[in-house]
């Protein structure tokens, strides 16, 4: 009863991250990418991901997000936009500009590209290929936001945060506005993946949080019309916890470079799940079926406190991920929230977080 | 900073920029626009005004359309709109030809 119920209940989602590859030429300390990365043989071939799109369109997504590791290392990433534009798919390429070239992106922009979001991991080189452990990386970023708005495509800046670089936020969106960004995603760290190897390195103190607050609040009423930014804090900071993909199953899908398809994109490191493949079946099929997708989707699979809890169907009770990272049970309520009962610990840590006087040294993927 | 946020004219030819875009949502079975990482969906209203934004228009001259359209007062009408394309314009999903 209560499993035909959260299915009856499901609606068609309405975004898909294609993860085309694990392959990235940057090393970044928060990367949040699984530790064990896809190798390039296992990848999903051009074929199945053309389906996948239709079958993408079909169930009713409307926004495809081509993501990675860094996209552009698929030499069909323009056959793929071209495939996804001709279902009608909006189409949204998250890069960090790194194996992108000016030709490269006249082919996708001609190919129905519609939006790029590009990182930058600081606001000069010497800062930002520091954190991407790349040499040249950043000036490079700055000739793909150009080569973007040579063609009037819509630019979204999204600038990790952290500890070592929060407190040039005010520069960070001085240079969205010159770069012509229609958006900045000022988004701080999460520490999942590789990331939480460097969290006492990256975590930003309270005290960077609220000046961060304030300059953002600042920035938005003086460039209204002019450029959206978005500013996501560091949910250890916060009362209650995100609602986390916006509920388990509800609005997003997530494609792997194998073909897996996941309710989010750190998913497997909850122990004991198990994804189907569109290799194997159909993408409505594991949508709607899947156990994967339906084992947190809905209320009944809550625990106390959040499932009397008034705000479940605003937060969803958090996230999973932090949830089993931190717990050892995934369907915890996630521990950030004031109403968990291992709350005070999180604090404690977060104490003991701002009072790290010199951060450690950065460890780097794959370096 | 040179940028100024931008206002509403009656005389502005108002287009769509690039990434902005009105679609049927067939599976929904609902009309919706779409831009970066954002999908609105529209009531019959407001269809009526985005369908309108061809570059070639001005802000006044949709809203007379409208009016007559709708054979309802002009004021009325224009009120609803400029209230409707001032929260596209903040969003940047307007663009506005001077």
């Amino acid at each position: 009863m209560e499993a035909t119920d959260s299915v009856a209940d499901t609606n068609p989602p309405m975004a898909m991250l294609a993860e085309l590859t694990h392959r990235c030429p940057l090393a970044c300390p928060y990367c949040s990418n699984p530790l064990e990365l896809k190798q390039q043989a296992s990848e999903l071939p051009t074929g199945d991901w053309v389906r996948v799109l239709g079958e993408a369109a079909a169930l009713g997504v409307l926004h495809v997000h081509f993501s990675g590791g860094e996209p552009a290392s698929r030499r069909d990433l323009v056959e793929l936009t071209k495939a996804a534009n001709n279902v009608d798919l909006y189409t949204n390429l998250i890069t960090s500009g790194v194996g992108l070239t000016e030709r490269r992106m006249n082919e996708l922009a001609q190919a129905g590209l519609e939006h790029v979001q590009l990182s930058i991991q600081g606001t000069d080189a010497a800062e930002a290929d520091h954190i991407a452990g790349y040499k040249g990386g950043h000036s490079r970023k700055m000739d793909v936001a150009r080569w973007v708005r040579s063609h009037d495509l819509p630019l979204t800046i999204n600038a990790v945060c952290h500890r070592q670089n929060i407190d040039h936020l005010q520069r960070t969106i001085d240079l969205s506005v010159e770069l012509g960004a229609h958006r900045l995603e000022v988004a701080t760290v999460q520490f999942h993946g590789w990331a939480a190897k460097n969290r006492a390195a990256l975590m930003p103190t309270k005290l960077q949080d609220a000046e961060a607050r304030r300059i953002v609040d600042a920035a938005r009423e003086q460039l209204k019309g002019i450029l959206v930014i978005d500013y996501v804090p560091a949910d250890y900071h916060a009362t209650y916890p995100k609602a986390c993909m916006g509920g388990w199953g509800r609005i997003g899908l997530n494609v792997d470079p194998t073909g897996r398809v996941l309710p989010c994109h750190a998913a497997e490191s909850i122990e004991g799940m198990e994804f189907d493949n569109v290799r194997d079946k159909s993408l409505a099929d594991i949508w709607y079926q899947s156990k994967a997708f339906n084992v947190f989707r809905g209320f009944d699979w809550m625990e106390e406190p959040c499932r009397s809890c008034d705000r479940k169907a605003i937060d969803f009770g958090g996230c999973r991920c932090q949830a089993m990272a931190m717990t050892g049970n995934a369907g915890a309520t996630d521990p950030v929230c004031s109403k968990s009962p291992l709350h005070a610990k999180l604090l404690d840590t977060v104490i003991e977080l701002d009072a790290v006087s010199s951060p450690p040294p950065l460890v780097y993927r794959g370096r | 900073m040179t940028e100024k946020t931008p206002v509403l004219e009656a005389d502005q030819r108002l287009s769509l920029p690039r990434g902005v875009r009105l679609r049927r949502d067939e599976v929904r079975g609902r009309t919706v626009l779409l831009s970066p990482e954002r999908t609105m969906a529209l009531e019959e209203t407001a269809i009526a005004i985005v369908s309108r934004i061809d570059g070639k228009r001005t802000l006044a001259e949709i809203i007379d359309g409208l009016a007559a359209d709708y054979k309802a007062p002009r004021d009325v009408i224009a009120g609803d709109v400029e209230a409707f394309l001032q929260q596209l314009l903040q969003r940047r999903m307007l663009e506005v030809d001077r």
